[in-house]
């Protein structure tokens, strides 16, 4: 099987980044809060690869901690958004009737409100811990998970094929497995790529507003909260989490997006 | 016509129902929630009196419902209620700030939309060529990368290094209007960029599937000219999807100026929201959530309304 | 070359194609076709699905859909060759010398604006009419087409009009501007048989009536005899064979035509009935949750093993309502469904694996009946395991056989449905039902999605696995020539109702109540001049107007 240059490309660069992160003790030249200089916003010098940061430490090991983070809490995130929305979602469509009603219009009710207003409500009276932090944002957005989820459920479950499995006395485990599921995983599966670009995008902002992950853990957010005063004394170090959140982001776009391309030329829908 | 002005009041009725749906939301997020509200804001020193004091102020001693209602109450006055940490009155401390919110969004409103619409034209135009490819990869580039980065990014080049916007807005009364859009610049750039990504996909893609609609290909064997067919044929039938999208990505707007705002320490609701949720000052919290879900439902509705109204089905019953 | 309308020469269209897991290539879809139609003449081009006539009916309109593009050959209409005149020439020929009616009306229609302007658009566009004109033209050709109320109906949008009303729209249409030549894109195939006739015989006396010539695309030979002068015969993109109406139809000199010609004409005797019917159903009524109306309304029928009833009826008329009520989908709001000797409970939870087991079903679309993330292996395997727990080799071995009785073998075991043909997911669906050792199977439209010829075979196949299972089937259908072919009792449902019921030699024989004489009436046969014969001697009128 071939994979096109740029899911390849898409492909190694998300590996990367998650290898990265899980190693990032190993990696890091400095510690993640250690101070390595007394001088703050150093340049960028074969000591300091990207110089130091607003307190004096190291800024390359802050990013690949700050990474580390960053990952940690969106993958997190994006699987407690995964399983909660793709279950309940999967139920709806099975169950349908009351259940599934009941269950979709309080998701309206939630998406009626932009996540990130919900999330700085609900965080007003919360304490800030990186566990919160994960529940918060993959409640919230197993939301859209449910909606997809049921909708691609919805049209499977009216297949023929469903119903015959029903007609042969199936029991609800296999045609939720054996039938719906492996027809619905392939748009899942892409989605899951968007969700957690999302979720990457939504901690950092979070920690931007410095309602995330809080100092001196480090994270992408903070470390633009940390350094945005150098910005207008024209140092960049605030700048760098946008080249590693925006690699990240679009490396993560193209293997959903293959993935997604792939799915529907299998079951023959471009040709 | 009885239907569609039944649709309507549907709608409107929902939208209703939804915003009042959303206020229990809002005020239950802030109690419903475990760990003493108290202590969570004045943190683990606070002496007992202390807490007592803000037990009271905060009217927990009441059952919540009653203290709902009694909030509720005072929202259908205009009455917000007052800041904890301020002692101010949150209706008068909003109201200026509201007005400056709407005032940027506007701007970013008012450029966007039509730029959106013109370069989704553009992109179905030379579908597969390369205004659309470079398009595709510029608007992909842009929704990868949150809001303030963008935000930071432009204040590094334009501002810092090129001079030619200031980075800091804050903006007064007794400026004019060119004044305050000068100052401003910046910021609506930015918002602008933020949302044309989002719109100018779904125009591309809501205008592409009205084209390769089969009344299209009935247009073309007719021997009408593209720009016949695009103005006669397609445009008619793209408005509502259109207007869908352009709503939905207004509503986008106001997420996106919360987090612009505080980048630009613009005065605005968003930067005063977020200032109150580090505050942990529940009042104003719930007092902005509300207005910001309301505006966003709000939007959601205009856009229903007008996909109700744009369907020939519904305003031409059998 | 002047003398002919239309000239095509070698005609060479070639197409995108993007399988699965492979670089996108291009590949030639009409291999060099070539054919003439005279003035005030039709040419009928017929073929199954992939034959190309659709793609080269557009193709004298020098248009190509999607990525379909016209890779040689020449194509000449009044004297020139439309693939090398100006782009302002060719948008003068489209809508203004050749006209199109596709095949759906419904959505070629703009739902945003009135169906006048729509008909009226291009003769006023390309300067043949003033708009008082056209607008007059258009009233003058709703008329004559047979439209209620021809002097208001292009006020109204597309969707305020029936199907075959707005089929009929779609001919105005394509003829208002006077053309040279109109292009039928299968203008009856979605209608029901009863409207169809209508619809056929309206464009049949407007193509007479206003003396324009016509390329007439379907895979029904027996409609294209009633309405074409000339006929050519297409397959995979290849000229079979291209005659007079008469020479094709009475005289076919190639295989396939031959083949074509005789589809449907499969024997069976009528057997009779036993004492002891498999399946009764009694006194059924049934309607949809949340509706206040019944569409089944006191339906009586009986099915005797190893026999077959068939079940036939227009879209509405609540055959396929039957089938769930039987199945267990829909419970009945009253009545009782007998089977094997025992009452069936109203829903399907209620049903013992044993009564599943013996009522089996199989459904028109074979795509969406098979899972397309399980094997042919899975999908036929399932059954075994699940009723009767077989494994391993057991099954696999009993697999093959099911596999060998529809005439494909051990070497599909591993493939997936979506690298069958139309036909042979048909036949899995059908070794999937046998699996079970059913006594009875629902045939839900089985062959109405399939070309003439595959249908053929899988009628066959299912007459020959009936003496070898003794399965008896219920054969729900629109299609009367279907019916005739392999019933031994036929129920015929109008509205809800069983209007006639009985032995296939009683209800096939007259006298006839109106509705099963408009229904067996309107199915096309293969006879020249047989349209007008029949709308002559009708007595009722059919629904779809």
């Amino acid at each position: 099987m071939r994979i096109p240059i740029a899911a390849l490309i898409g492909l190694i660069f998300t590996f990367a980044y998650f290898f990265i992160a899980i190693f990032a003790p190993w990696i890091a030249p400095y510690g993640m809060a250690e101070v390595v200089s007394r001088d703050v916003w150093l340049p960028p010098s074969s000591e300091f690869l990207l110089g130091t940061d607003n307190l004096g430490r190291d800024l390359l090991s802050r990013m690949i901690y700050g990474g580390r983070t960053t990952i940690f809490i969106a993958t997190a995130a994006t699987i407690l958004s995964f399983t909660t929305g793709s279950i309940l979602g999967f139920l709806a469509a099975v169950l349908g009737g009351w259940a599934d009603q009941a269950m979709s219009r309080f998701v309206d009710l939630i998406m009626s409100i932009p996540s990130l207003i919900f999330a700085l409500v609900v965080l007003s009276v919360m304490p800030v811990t990186v566990p919160v932090l994960i529940v918060v944002m993959g409640l919230l957005d197993s939301t859209r998970v449910y909606r997809l989820a049921r909708a691609v459920a919805v049209d499977i479950n009216v297949m023929d094929y469903v119903e015959a499995a029903k007609l042969r006395g199936e029991g609800r485990g296999w045609i939720i497995f054996r039938e719906i599921l492996p027809n619905a995983l392939s748009p899942l599966i892409a989605e899951m790529g968007l969700r957690f670009i999302f979720m990457v995008l939504f901690v950092s902002t979070l920690s931007f507003l410095g309602l995330g992950v809080q100092p001196p853990q480090a994270d992408w957010g903070g470390i633009v909260k940390e350094n945005a005063d150098g910005i207008v004394y024209g140092i960049g170090a605030a700048l760098y989490p946008a080249v590693a959140i925006a690699t990240l982001a679009i490396s993560v776009n193209l293997v959903a997006d293959w993935i997604l391309n792939r799915t529907t030329s299998l079951k023959g829908g471009r040709g | 016509m009885s239907l569609l002005v039944k649709l309507l009041a549907q709608r409107i009725a929902l939208g209703l129902l939804l915003l009042f749906l959303v206020s229990i939301l809002i005020f239950a997020g802030t109690i419903i929630l475990p760990g003493d509200v108290a202590q969570q804001i004045l943190g683990q020193s606070a002496t007992p009196e202390a807490l007592a004091n803000m037990r009271r102020d905060l009217g927990l001693n009441d059952p919540p419902i009653k203290r709902y209602f009694s909030w509720l109450g005072g929202l259908v006055q205009g009455d917000l209620g007052t800041s904890l940490t301020s002692g101010k009155d949150i209706a008068e401390s909003i109201g200026k700030r509201l007005g400056n919110t709407l005032f940027l969004a506007f701007w970013a409103a008012i450029i966007s939309v039509p730029l959106a619409i013109l370069l989704g034209l553009i992109a179905v135009r030379y579908r597969e060529r390369w205004p659309d490819k470079l398009i595709s990869a510029v608007t992909l580039a842009s929704i990868s990368v949150p809001e303030f980065l963008i935000a930071y990014v432009a204040i590094f080049f334009v501002s810092v290094r090129l001079r030619w916007a200031p980075s800091v807005t804050t903006i007064n009364d007794s400026m004019s209007l060119s004044e305050k859009l000068h100052t401003i610049s910046l910021p609506i750039a930015v918002l602008t960029l933020v949302v044309l990504a989002h719109m100018m996909r779904m125009t591309r893609a809501a205008i592409l599937n009205v084209m390769q609609s089969a009344y299209i290909e009935t247009a073309e064997l007719k021997g009408l000219r593209t720009f016949t067919i695009i103005w006669k044929h397609a445009f008619p039938n793209s408005i509502a999807p259109v207007v869908n999208v352009v709503m939905l990505n207004l509503a986008y707007l106001v997420v996106g100026v919360v987090v612009i705002e505080v980048v630009f320490t613009y005065p605005g609701m968003g930067q005063f929201l977020v200032d109150h949720v580090s505050k942990r000052d529940i009042p104003v919290v719930q007092a902005c959530g509300l207005i910001f879900a309301a505006v966003y439902i709000g939007l959601n509705m205009v856009a229903d309304i007008v996909s109700i109204v744009a369907n020939p089905r519904l305003r031409h019953p059998k | 070359m002047s003398d002919k309308l239309l000239k095509v020469q070698n005609l060479k269209i070639g197409a995108t194609v993007y399988p699965p897991g492979e670089k996108p290539h291009d590949i030639e879809i009409v291999h060099g076709v070539s054919f003439e139609v005279e003035k005030g003449k039709v040419l009928g081009l017929i073929g199954e699905s992939g034959a190309g006539k659709s793609t080269i009916g557009l193709a004298s309109m020098a248009y190509g859909r999607g990525g379909v593009k016209i890779t040689g050959g020449e194509v000449w209409v009044n004297g020139r060759d439309i693939l090398k005149t100006t782009n302002s020439d060719v948008r003068a020929l489209r809508g203004g010398e050749v006209t199109y009616v596709s095949q759906s009306a419904a959505a070629s229609f703009n739902p945003a604006k009135k169906i006048m302007d729509q008909v009226t658009e291009a003769a006023i566009l390309q300067g043949k009419f003033s708009k008082k004109e056209a607008e007059r033209r258009a009233v003058e050709l709703f008329q004559k087409l047979g439209l209620p109320d021809p002097e208001n109906i292009g006020n109204r949008y597309p969707h305020q009009v029936s199907g075959g009303q707005l089929q009929r729209c779609m001919t105005a249409l394509a003829l208002c501007p006077e053309p040279d030549l109109v292009v039928f894109d299968e203008p009856t195939t979605a209608l029901d048989v009863t409207t169809q006739i209508d619809v056929l015989m309206a464009i049949k006396e407007a193509i007479r009536d206003t003396g324009v010539a016509a390329l007439y695309i379907t895979h029904d030979l027996a409609v294209v005899a009633q309405v074409s002068d000339d006929i050519l015969v297409l397959k995979m993109g290849d000229m079979v064979e291209y005659g007079s109406v008469d020479q094709i139809i009475n005289n076919p000199q190639e295989e396939y035509t031959k083949a074509l010609v005789s589809v449907r004409s499969i024997e069976h005797a009528e057997k009779t009935p036993t004492p002891e019917p498999v399946l009764k159903v009694q006194n059924i009524t049934a309607r949809y949750k949340g509706t206040n109306f019944d569409v089944l309304k006191n339906i009586n029928v009986e099915l005797h093993p190893g026999q077959t009833l068939a079940v036939v009826g227009e879209s509405g008329s609540g055959k396929s309502t039957l089938a769930r009520v039987i199945t267990g989908l829909l419970p009945q709001s009253n009545g009782s469904v007998h089977f094997a000797g025992r009452d069936l409970s109203k829903d399907l939870g209620g049903r013992s694996k044993e009564d599943l087991r013996e009522l089996q079903m199989i459904y028109q679309m074979a795509d969406v009946a098979m899972n397309p993330r399980q094997t042919v292996g899975t999908i036929i395997g399932r059954p075994l395991e699940f009723y009767f727990g077989l494994r391993g080799a057991e099954k696999r071995k009993r697999i093959v056989e099911l596999l060998d009785e529809i005439e494909m073998g051990e070497g599909f075991i591993d493939r997936y449905p979506a690298e069958l043909s139309g036909g042979q997911k048909q036949r899995v669906c059908i070794a999937r039902a046998l699996a079970a050792k059913p006594k009875m199977i629902i045939c839900d439209e089985v062959t109405s999605a399939l070309d003439p010829l595959v249908a053929d075979g899988i009628l066959k196949l299912l007459l020959d696995l009936q003496k070898v299972e003794d399965v008896a089937y219920l054969f729900i259908t629109h299609d009367l020539a279907t019916v005739k072919a392999i019933a031994d009792s036929i129920a015929v449902m109008y509205q809800g109702e069983v209007v006639r019921y009985g032995g296939k030699t009683d209800v096939l024989s007259p006298p006839f109540d109106d509705y099963t004489d408009l229904l067996l009436s309107s199915v096309p046969e293969m006879k020249l001049g047989w349209l007008e014969d029949v709308i002559a001697n009708r007595k009722m009128e059919s629904a779809g107007n």
